[in-house]
């Protein structure tokens, strides 16, 4: 059974990917998910991971040369399956339903698996496609109307996205293209109904007002803001995290008193030495990234196929922006100390307020740290970033009268960590230990040590 | 455009015979040269009589020599005549090209403007009459490129009317294209009296929404026709009549192709380096955004000739319905 595997998409808004280097021969096998090639765009260097087991037959690019996402890069021949005759063997996967949808693959068809994630590549392929032969007119327009190409169907020849299409979509509204998008499954998966969404409004509004009255910096009552690229992106996570993966949603409360001293000591010299604010958040990384050791199903992710468990910890940091919000990602958060980890943070906080952020700092992430309680916020229940176990808050820090072991009462530093889970992933008992772990972690830190 | 109170059906040769008398009436300096001009009053009959009422000396009988004729013609227009040459057809323009391009189309610049060349060379051109090799080109994308000369094609009477009143008002040499199949075939209604149309001005014929079609001479009546076919199936065709080759109207074209945002460029002449390109490198160049298609240019194959045999001529002209084929690609593409 002959797998085709195609350029993946590395990035929102990426058409095209150069094969850097080859790290597998023509005969060479390949276990699933093994990295076999390495990719780079202008933003991104990645190893793409093997999507089957098997022996690659072909190399179809060259090292060095560019090809549009969706175009078929190589042939795995899948072991175990007698090639090319019979169907018998393990069903295509995603990649081959990709391959089958992309209009340059130069492959026979394969039947896509009829699985919801099957479906979705090849929708994805053809949204790639309306991008890819997008007229400068349509590009233009979707420009001035923050509008997604990808989001729009075509009504031109061979479903080609025209400039009326664009100004109609934009007639009717970001209700309605959000709602488009979903019909179209633009990552929804199997829940891409458009009457799924609550909340979203079945008729677009009656009159839209003139564009560029309203912002999200400056609202106005009674008008509609146009979603631009970056709310349209969260509105689909969100909804796709919260369609696809089951919430379930747990409370710990630690105690910071000794971290929260070290933290004092250390923080005048810290920013003396590394021009970077030392706050609690490294500190519960690093127990955080300790506990995910402990607990690897958390830095796990649901498959079809199965639970992927994560070989990398990278710790993703939501870092809310006046007009949205940022996640990016420390990479191999496990490998750093509570100083490296602290640097890290101000250097992607850093570029995240600069708007410097790059495709690299956004993707990769395998869990999520929500520092929520700089506001006083005392409980949250954040929504998972979408691919991931969980996620995990910080609550803000209050002094509290605290009954001790033994029955003496003391004024303690107290926060609360909130945790929202994929239930797919992981039952109750698991997540219950991840946040004892984190509280015994955080609660044996400091008042003393090197960071 | 003079005040005219009434006007009269003519096909386009009768409109270019009225603008001639006229224009021979009005100002003793205008000189008719040519073959058969004289005597012959022109193969198509455009100059019938004219010999008679203004004499031989400003209705001339050449030689078959068009170098001399439009040679002479130069001086006499640097000397202050106004005179039309005439090449019998434009097939036979080619060994006036020194006297054209090298000549008239340079002495306002050479003379630093001391000297002008208020000359036109009229000459019918164009195919579709089983003319056959010596009596079928287009020539304007042998001329378009040269700066200095005017480019004129009108499709209608009275824009022939009007613009040849131009070419022979303006102060230098213009090239006035028209179309041998359209002479006796189309027909309308002509201003009396003197009027001009000014020259570099294209004229939309038909107002539409979903592409821009631009064309010139015979293959604008043709693309109206195919339009308004597609207008019958509910799609909407913009036609926009040249008029001018050179200066072009980049100001209709432009506004046209924002508009409907397509552009299809049909012309009789072949498709490498023709008049089409032009168009097509001007609206990339300044309308680039407001494309959502590919420009595409309908033009005869790059074969060297129109053959004699219909299937040949039938195979080097486009027609109607290869026209609104091709719109209607470009509107549902």
């Amino acid at each position: 059974m002959a797998t085709t595997i195609t350029m993946p998409q590395l990035g929102e808004t990426v058409t095209e990917g150069t094969v850097a280097q080859w790290l597998k021969k023509v005969g060479d096998s390949v276990e699933k998910y093994e990295a076999f090639v390495e990719v780079s765009t202008d933003k991104v260097n990645a190893e793409v991971p093997s999507p089957v087991t098997g022996v690659i037959t072909q190399m179809l690019v060259k090292e060095g040369e560019t090809v549009p996402t969706g175009a078929p890069i190589a042939i795995i021949d899948e072991v175990g399956a007698a090639s090319g005759t019979n169907t018998a063997g393990t069903e295509p996967t995603q990649q081959v339903a990709n391959a089958a949808g992309a209009p340059a693959a130069a492959t026979p068809a394969h039947s896509g698996n009829g699985s919801s994630n099957g479906q979705r590549n090849a929708v994805d392929a053809n949204a790639d496609a309306a991008l890819r032969s997008a007229s400068p007119a349509v590009r233009k327009l979707a420009r001035e109307h923050h509008i997604d190409i990808r989001t729009v169907s075509g009504s031109g020849a061979n479903g080609r996205v025209t400039a009326d299409d664009v100004l109609t979509a934009s007639r009717m509204g970001p209700a309605a293209a959000v709602g488009q998008a979903i019909g179209v499954g633009t990552n929804f998966g199997a829940t891409g109904a458009p009457a799924a969404m609550p909340g979203t409004p079945s008729k677009p509004p009656a009159a839209p007002p003139a564009s560029g009255t309203s912002t999200y910096a400056d609202p106005i009552p009674g008008t509609l803001i146009p979603l631009n690229q970056a709310r349209r992106i969260i509105a689909e996570r969100m909804v796709e995290s919260k369609h696809t993966a089951p919430h379930a949603w747990s409370m710990v409360e630690i105690d910071v008193t000794n971290v929260w001293k070290w933290r004092t000591r250390e923080k005048d010299r810290f920013e003396r030495e590394t021009g970077y604010k030392l706050t609690l958040l490294p500190f519960f990384m690093r127990a955080v990234v300790e506990s995910l050791a402990a607990f690897p199903l958390m830095n796990a992710k649901f498959t079809p196929e199965g639970l992927y468990v994560n070989k990398d910890v990278n710790i993703g940091i939501a870092i809310g922006l006046s007009t949205n919000l940022v996640v990016p990602v420390i990479k191999n958060a496990d490998k750093l100390s509570i100083k490296g980890l602290a640097i890290a943070a101000g250097e992607l906080i850093d570029k995240a307020r600069r708007n410097k952020l790059g495709v690299d700092d956004l993707s990769g992430g395998t869990f999520t740290v929500n520092n929520n309680g700089a506001n006083g916020s005392w409980a949250s229940a954040p929504i998972i970033n979408a691919g991931q176990a969980g996620i995990v808050t910080m609550e803000t820090v209050v002094k509290k009268p605290v009954v001790r072991e033994d029955d003496a009462i003391a004024i303690r530093q107290m926060m609360n960590s909130c945790l929202s889970l994929d239930h797919r992933v992981v039952d109750g008992y698991v997540a219950s230990g991840f946040l004892a772990d984190l509280k015994k972690r955080l609660e044996r830190m400091g008042p003393d040590g090197a960071l | 455009m003079a005040v005219t109170t009434s006007s009269k059906v003519l096909n386009n040769v009768e409109a270019v015979r009225e603008t001639l008398y006229e224009a021979m009436k009005a100002d003793d300096r205008t000189i008719i040269l040519g073959e058969d001009v004289g005597n012959r009053g022109n193969v198509f009959l455009i100059t019938k009589d004219f010999i008679n009422e203004f004499g031989p000396e400003r209705v001339i009988d050449t030689p078959i020599a068009e170098a001399s004729i439009v040679g002479i013609a130069v001086g006499m227009a640097m000397e202050g005549l106004r005179p039309i040459a005439e090449i019998q057809f434009a097939d036979f323009i080619y060994p006036a090209f020194n006297q054209i391009v090298g000549e008239a189309a340079k002495t306002r610049y050479r003379s630093n403007g001391e000297y002008t060349c208020p000359l036109v060379i009229r000459t019918p051109y164009g195919g579709g009459v089983r003319g056959a090799l010596s009596h079928s080109v287009s020539i304007e994308a042998l001329f378009y490129h040269v700066p200095g000369l005017k480019i004129v094609a009108p499709a209608f009477p009275a824009d022939v009317k009007g613009l040849l009143n131009a070419a022979i008002d303006d102060p230098d040499p213009v090239l006035f294209l028209e179309h041998k199949k359209t002479y006796r075939l189309i027909k309308g209604e002509v201003p009396e009296g003197h009027y001009t149309i000014p020259l570099g001005k294209a004229n939309v014929v038909k107002e539409g929404t979903q592409l821009t079609v631009v064309s010139y001479g015979l293959y604008v009546h043709w693309a109206l026709e195919a339009a308004q076919q597609l207008q019958s199936e509910g799609l909407s065709v913009e036609v926009v009549d040249l008029r001018s080759i050179r200066p072009m109207d980049k100001a209709t074209i432009l506004s046209s192709v924002e508009k409907t945002r397509k552009l299809l460029i049909i012309h009789e002449d072949n498709k490498f380096g023709g008049i089409g390109a032009e168009i097509s490198a001007m609206v990339a160049e300044e309308a680039l955004f407001h494309l959502d298609a590919p420009i595409r240019r309908h033009c005869a194959p790059d074969v060297p000739a129109m053959g004699y045999a219909l299937p040949l001529e039938e195979e080097y002209m486009s027609s109607p319905a290869e026209m609104a084929q091709a719109m209607r690609e470009m509107v549902k593409f």
